[in-house]
């Protein structure tokens, strides 16, 4: 079981847990505001983007080739973005704080 | 060659030089046709401008056949964005789950139809009256309207005998100004009524502007979908294993409905016109002259989709931009996602299978390229 917190653009923080899947789905399952989704988590949208907190890049890591091109292109982009549906759940990312970038 | 299969013809120039060459009503298009170069000329609305004059970045151009800008699609940001923010939440009320469940039930409606008849024409009889019932959903009005839709045809501004047919896009103009005039008479709940209602930056949206919006939602969404939808019952046809896979691993919808999009491309390409010398892809584009993104070769990179000619049902990976790319990305993308999905759990739940009978190919001729973007006329039988 991971507790990722979500902070979102109007600064509110919420702390929600899960063990599987991918960050993009326990966001838009518990209605953070900013994580859409919309195209199901295949890298093609940029509707889940979130700014990592730089203490916690070592859990995340960095993106993958795909998702980074597709981050180039976004106004939004950070050192420490990420596409949250190419983040796993699992237990390496417990405790991780992620901004939401829209 | 299997029906439901669409070939990609830009592969050559694609890999030879990256741009393909069209003209189009003696105002010429430079297609951008690898992956890269498409994302990176749609971000880049400051030198690709979408705020030019009314119909010219569509393609055919219909700049002769309109004066109307369409909104938000033919602006700029920050412009774009202004008016966007005004839509949005509009199109996003297909997620929703009254809203798919009244797709599902219009959806229920048009299968079960085919379902009785000995056979259907699958554009006229099928894809069309689905589109059109469905989209009154996003316009909030009665189903009935769609009556008055379905006879309009496949293509709002396009007929048999012509591309771009103005008669026939007055058909259009008066049926909204007719709309827009009720709706300020009894204010409802409807689209129309919410658009006389809104205002950006403080200040109420015109009725030109109020006209833009809703052009762009009638033709953005029209042919688009009947080939999205189309194509979908072609391939479903002549690959009941992908049905019954879709079947037995529901948590693959998701992604087959993006490859189906991928694959389809329904729309080939959208313009942008230059507002400066500048480049695609190291070939000179001088200020004032149209490009194109091309969506259906970028969809087709093998630089970017392993086996891009192929329908990889479960294809985790898919940054397609058959949506489109950037600030302008589709506005009716969750209405349609939602159709194809939707209807996918339909064709599961009610069908057997599906035989093409017969079909005719809708191939657009854009320059010395042929690309086959889904069918005039497609027979088939639903069982």
């Amino acid at each position: 079981m991971a507790k990722i917190t979500f902070i979102t653009r109007d600064n509110e923080s919420i702390t929600v847990e899960g063990n599987s899947g991918n960050v993009m789905e326990l966001a838009v399952q518990n209605k953070i505001k900013g994580i859409d989704g919309n195209c199901g988590g295949v890298c093609s949208c940029a509707t889940c983007h979130v700014h990592v907190e730089p203490s916690d890049w070592a859990k995340t890591g960095a993106p993958n080739a795909m998702e980074s091109d597709m981050l180039e292109f976004d106004e939004k982009v950070s050192d420490h973005s990420r596409l949250s549906c190419q983040m796993k759940v699992t237990e390496d990312l417990d405790g991780v704080v992620l901004k939401v970038a829209n | 060659m299997k029906k439901s299969e669409i070939s990609d013809p830009f592969e050559k120039a694609r890999l030879e030089k990256g741009f393909g060459e069209m003209d189009d009503q003696n105002d010429p298009v430079v297609m951008a046709l690898r992956h890269k170069d498409v994302r990176r000329c749609a971000h880049n609305w400051k030198t690709f401008q979408s705020g030019a004059e009314p119909g010219r970045i569509v393609i055919p151009s219909e700049v002769n056949i309109r004066d109307i800008r369409q909104i938000p699609f033919e602006l700029d940001p920050p412009m774009h964005g202004d008016y966007r923010a005004v839509v949005e939440k509009w199109f996003k009320r297909p997620l929703e789950a009254n809203y798919e469940a009244g797709l599902k039930c219009i959806i229920d409606g048009v299968v079960d139809e085919a379902l009785a008849k000995s056979s259907v024409e699958a554009i006229e009889e099928f894809s069309l009256v689905l589109q059109s019932r469905a989209l009154t959903l996003l316009f909030n009005v009665p189903f009935e309207e769609s009556e008055t839709w379905i006879s309009w045809g496949t293509h709002v501004f396009r007929s048999k005998d012509s591309a771009l047919d103005a008669d026939k896009a007055n058909i259009l103009y008066d049926y909204i100004d007719n709309k827009i005039a009720e709706s300020e008479k009894n204010p409802g709940q409807d689209f129309y009524s919410v658009l006389l209602a809104s205002d950006v930056n403080g200040k109420k949206l015109t009725k030109e502007e109020i006209k833009g919006v809703l052009m762009l939602t009638f033709a953005g969404g029209r042919d688009t979908v009947i080939n999205a939808v189309t194509n979908s019952i072609a391939y479903f046809a002549e690959h009941p294993k992908s049905l019954e896979r879709l079947k037995n691993e529901p948590e693959l919808i998701n992604f087959a409905i993006e490859e189906l999009i991928r694959y389809f491309s329904p729309l080939t390409q959208m313009g942008r016109v230059a507002t400066e010398d500048t480049q695609v892809c190291e070939h000179a584009i001088k200020a004032d002259s149209r490009i194109s993104l091309n969506w259906a070769s970028a969809n087709r990179d093998a630089t970017v989709f392993e086996n891009p000619n192929e329908v990889v049902l479960d294809r985790k990976m898919n940054p397609h931009v058959a949506f489109g790319f950037g600030t302008h990305n589709c506005l009716g993308a969750t209405h349609a996602r939602q159709i194809l999905k939707v209807l996918i759990n339909t064709l599961i739940e009610k069908v057997k299978s599906i035989e093409i009978i017969d079909a005719k190919e809708n191939i657009e001729t854009l320059g010395e390229f042929k690309r086959k973007v889904g069918f005039d006329s497609i027979n088939v039988k639903f069982n």
